[in-house]
């Protein structure tokens, strides 16, 4: 079944089109071959067929490619990934090709990249919580295992290092006998940053338990929108065939999107926002929905993609559609940066969804809860005092004001800042936010279960 | 059954499918796709070629597949063991797809809709010789613990009854009577019936709105209450509690039955419902919740056309219990997604777009959908309502793009989320400027027949305080609260405690999760008693430090949780209290 087909009919951007194939399908893998000195080969993906003509999208971009150096041959198979724990240490490129010159893997299994959607009834509700030892996350938007949670941040802003402590001191809360395998899948990223990384899992001893999967800037764009699929097939396998509790870090989310829209507007489709394909949100979700954790395996999925958010600006497309997806998000401050805070943790719209059910009393601590309502509440009430302050002068505000003022310095400075290696337990962030409630009047604190109150900051305090 | 006609694929695009010339397809009706049989419907015609959305995902399509019809428009299957149960998009229930392809949903899965092999025990109503029409209550089943089903006859059918079944154990295709039609021609009952979804099950008439759905959330309840057969909207940015009111309405309102519709949305969060409706008990009924409960799951990865079509699936199922006399209520979790699945496909037609790239339709698709709701007389002669509240996920956190907009004209009841409230982990983030309630009027007489005479007079003065409070804001945030006079900042106090006590309502406290009329009455008349009574010192020219210096104000905050809901009485200590307070503060600095 290998014809080969010689030549194209169009070539435009990274999308090729064929005449005359026969019995090609939606979706199919075709390898094409270039009569050049080294007979490059390419991967390509037909994206849509009418009758005996396809369009085909090709990974490596379609450079070097004319009308008549082109042999086409269909593979029969979407795009699949060769499977095994020996990947466990490997690099391999965009498309899940090994490129540590370590030789192939021998698989154990094959699986479509494009994965399938795991079925509700058959989730499990997320609910143990993961030790990152960073204040602002365990102690306000706690990570919880299974969950997805993004860091939404900037260009600039210091989210490699963010992610890499997570990486560093996440360890898993109950039972720490599970093996935490990370998974790192670059989508147009800069050289430096996968070497950053790169060098934090060595440096932490943890690269025998690390795959990577590199589409660096450099690389051909179509070739990363495979990439966070190949990623997640292999965090799938890992997690739920072989019982792997897996973090999968996906960089940059941003790059992503722009390939899809470079793709889309080379097919001429109609865009929506920001010349966005309509798709954009179902693609995100194909990808953010497969974390989770399943009934009848002990492994887990867990996801933090980063994005960069363009010009700041939390309402694009991008940080918007993911944030409706993913089970919060941590957002990242040029502000809190530009005062030297790291990490710069804007607490106030940042979120984690599943945290509710992951902490509280048999999770961490029972007032965790409402310490961390207070704490945001009345962070909250900082940004009222913050934008008085600077109308009528600090000296004109009422005694409460100035007490918010002084709690929010201290709160930025002691409780989200935090040394790179600093590893604080979830027992010394609690300590640590009471410490700051007591700067306010007791009445203030209106969130509090007065029983609660009345244990961890007596009366006559 | 579909082997009668099928055409061969012409080409692919994503979910969409042509077939090239001419074919014997009608417009709307159900096909089989490939080899895998992957189901999908027809949406345009023409002499050159015919246009199939696909309800599963496409990869591995060649052309030259066959397509078959299924001769039928896109349908759902209606009798017994449609609650405590949860389908996808085109209702194909989550749990027998589990039983066939483990974790994952694979492609071109066919499983019945609801279990035909179950045998119910089933109550026969038909007599002999008795003339039926549409509606027409024939057998009861005990469902759930919490529903009895009735099976009727199928709508414009009408006939004379020639035998029945004893009253026994069926299944849902066993034949349990038989007609002979007035028009001709005989007609097996059984328990089971099928509607097409895209069209309205028909009632005899539909009533004015005049009945509040109780949903024991009392910035709902009191402010911007929603009638039985209402519409409402709950828009907001991600992270503003959409799904969080959702639950909570799911939980503790008093409807009937809860058709949750998770479109678009997290598989995580479909666990959760599941997970915790088994597990809560309704307050109504004392059953589980799950057992009035029926969850339509079209995650966000899962296919998109199937996104589009488990709206109407979800309606038809309410409607369906509407008929039988119930009342529904149904969760649309997100309309937007839905609207967003329809850009999606419009894009794939290669349609004009129109605003933001929807489809110029989306307004009349939109109104469709919501006028599907409605309290009716049902073709039987029993009452029943279907109840939607949709959340809106507009982009941005914008209510001013086009989901939003459109949803807007079309609904009576609109719950703005506010992000700011939201930061500050105010919930429901309910904003009270920004959301209304056209329902009030027709519903003022219910609360003052049935709570209380001062109920809306209440209301009233509880939103004006608010009113009030946000004017002040403006000038506060420009000098200062310090420079407002005593009787502004008190105003200020007041309305503090209505949005700390009152408005704001915690999910996971036990008392203050859902709370009863009675309670939401009491607890504005002590706010509002407390207000008088503090007014009139302020005007003796008592300083408002003095009257801060008590606690009283923390107390009222803190009476949502320190009363329980079975002790209402307790409330006559909190009016004691305030007395209390007056006498004091009079004692000690009058003159």
């Amino acid at each position: 079944m290998s014809v080969e087909y010689m030549g194209l009919s169009q070539i435009k951007g990274p999308l090729v089109a064929i005449r005359g194939i026969k019995g090609a399908a939606y979706d199919e893998i075709v390898e094409m071959t270039v009569d050049d000195e080294q007979n490059t080969k390419k991967l390509g993906r037909i994206i849509e067929v009418y009758d005996d003509y396809a369009v085909i999208q090709v990974f490596e971009g379609s450079e070097n490619l004319s009308l008549t150096n082109t042999h086409t041959r269909l593979t029969g198979h979407p795009l699949t990934l060769a499977l095994s724990t020996d990947m466990l240490g490997r690099t391999f490129d965009g498309i899940g090709r090994p490129i540590d010159d370590l030789g192939p893997v021998y698989p154990e299994t094959e699986r479509d990249v494009n994965g399938q959607p795991l079925n509700p009834v058959m989730r499990e509700y997320p609910r143990n919580y993961i030790n990152t030892g960073i204040s602002a996350i365990d102690g306000l938007t706690t990570l919880i295992r299974g969950q997805k949670l993004p860091i939404f941040s900037g260009n600039g802003l210091p989210h490699d290092h963010l992610a890499a402590q997570i990486v560093r001191q996440a360890s898993i809360g109950d039972n720490s006998d599970d093996q935490l395998v990370v998974i790192f899948g670059a989508m147009g990223v800069k050289y430096d940053v996968a070497e950053f990384f790169k060098r934090t899992f060595e440096e932490s001893g943890v690269s025998e338990h690390v795959i990577m999967f590199l589409n660096l800037a450099n690389d051909p764009v179509v070739e990363r929108l495979i990439t966070p699929k190949v990623a997640l097939t292999a965090a799938e396998y890992l997690a739920f065939d072989k019982g792997y509790h897996v973090l999968v870090i996906l960089t940059d989310m941003t790059s992503y999107c722009e390939a899809m829209r470079e793709v889309s507007s080379s097919k001429g489709e109609i865009p929506s926002r920001k010349g966005y394909p309509g798709y954009l949100y179902s693609e995100l979700a194909t990808i953010y929905e497969r974390a989770g954790i399943v009934s009848n395996s002990k492994g887990s999925v867990t996801q933090i993609p980063i994005l960069t958010m363009p010009n700041d600006d939390i309402t694009h497309p991008i940080p918007d559609l993911t944030g409706y997806i993913t089970e919060g998000q941590i957002v990242l401050d040029r502000t809190l940066h530009g005062q030297s805070v790291y990490p710069p943790i804007n607490v106030l719209p940042s979120l984690s969804r599943l945290m509710k059910d992951g902490i509280g009393e048999g999770y961490t601590r029972e007032d965790h809860q409402s310490v961390a309502n207070q704490l945001f509440s009345s962070y909250a009430k900082v940004g009222d005092a913050r934008a008085l302050a600077s109308v009528i002068g600090e000296d004109e505000l009422s005694d409460t004001d100035k007490k918010y003022l002084e709690f929010g310095n201290r709160f930025e400075k002691c409780f989200v800042a935090q040394g790179e290696n600093e590893n604080r337990d979830i027992i010394e962030t609690l300590n640590l936010g009471w410490e700051l409630l007591k700067m306010l009047p007791r009445e203030e604190l209106d969130r509090i279960d007065t029983k609660i109150l009345d244990k961890y900051m007596p009366a006559d305090n | 059954m579909h082997n009668e006609y099928s055409a061969n694929i012409y080409g692919i695009n994503g979910p969409v499918v042509y077939v090239g010339g001419p074919t014997d397809f009608k417009m709307g009706e159900m096909v089989y796709v490939g080899k895998e049989k992957l189901v999908g419907e027809i949406i345009a015609l023409s002499s050159e070629r015919t246009t199939i959305q696909v309800y599963e995902e496409t990869s591995g399509l060649k052309p030259g597949d066959k397509i078959y019809g299924a001769g039928t428009a896109i349908f759902v299957t209606l009798a017994p063991g449609i609650i405590n149960n949860i389908f996808d998009g085109i209702q194909r229930p989550l749990k027998g797809i589990a039983d066939k392809s483990g974790i994952y949903i694979s492609k071109g899965i066919s499983v019945n809709p609801l279990d035909n092999k179950k045998k119910w025990n089933t109550h026969i109503t038909l007599k002999q010789g008795e003339h039926v029409t549409g509606g027409t209550i024939v057998a009861e089943v005990k469902e759930t613990e919490s529903i009895t089903h009735k099976s009727m006859i199928p709508p414009y059918i009408s006939g004379t009854v020639d035998s029945v079944c004893n009253d026994g154990e069926y299944t849902i295709d066993d034949t349990i009577a038989t007609l002979t039609l007035d028009n001709g021609g005989t007609f097996n009952v059984t328990l089971s019936q099928k509607w097409p979804i895209r069209n309205p099950r028909p009632c005899r008439r539909r009533h004015p709105s005049s009945i509040p759905l109780v949903t024991g959330q009392r910035i709902i309840d009191t402010l911007f209450p929603i009638a039985k057969g209402g519409t409402a909207a709950i828009p907001g940015g991600f992270g503003t509690g959409k799904t969080m009111s959702q639950h909570q309405i799911a939980k503790w309102s008093d409807a009937d039955l809860i058709i949750y519709i998770g479109c678009g949305e997290r598989g995580n969060e479909m666990t959760e419902v599941l997970e915790d409706f088994s597990k809560l008990t309704d307050p109504k009924s004392g059953n589980p919740l799950m057992a009035r409960t029926t969850l339509i799951a079209n995650t966000s990865n899962m296919p998109v056309a199937a996104r589009e079509a488990s709206i109407y699936t979800g309606i038809t199922l309410a409607e369906y219990y509407r008929d039988m006399g119930y009342h529904v209520a149904i969760m649309a979790d997100s309309t937007s997604r839905w609207a967003e699945a329809l850009r999606e496909l419009s894009g794939r037609l290669e349609e004009m777009p129109a605003e933001e790239g929807f489809p110029a339709y989306l307004a009349s698709k939109l109104s469709a959908f919501y006028e599907r709701a409605g309290y009716v007389t049902n073709l039987n002669g029993t009452e029943g309502s279907v109840s939607i509240i949709g959340a809106v996920s507009p982009q941005g956190g914008d209510f001013s793009e086009p989901v939003t907009q459109n949803t807007k004209r079309f609904v009576r009841c609109f719950w703005g989320l506010d992000k700011s409230l939201a930061y500050a982990r105010h919930f429901p983030a309910i904003h009270w400027l920004t959301s209304y309630s056209e329902y009030l009027n027709d519903l003022s007489q219910w609360y003052i027949k049935n709570v209380s005479d001062d109920f809306i007079s209440c209301r009233n003065q509880i939103l004006a305080i608010l009113n009030q409070e946000s004017s002040l804001m403006e000038i506060v945030k420009l000098i200062g609260s310090d420079v407002l006079p005593d009787d502004q900042k008190l105003t200020l106090e007041i309305s503090r405690v209505i949005r700390l006590g009152f408005l704001q309502q915690n999910a996971f406290h036990k008392d203050d999760t859902c709370v009863s009329l009675k309670k939401q009455l009491l607890m504005m008349r002590t706010i509002l008693y407390l207000n008088t009574r503090s007014k009139s010192l302020i005007s003796q020219g008592m300083p408002i430090s003095i009257l801060k210096e008590t606690n009283i104000f923390d107390k009222i905050i803190a009476m949502k949780y320190d009363i329980p809901n079975d002790h209402l009485e307790l409330f006559d200590n909190y009016t004691q209290m305030i007395n209390e307070f007056y006498d004091e503060i009079i004692i000690k600095n009058g003159q």
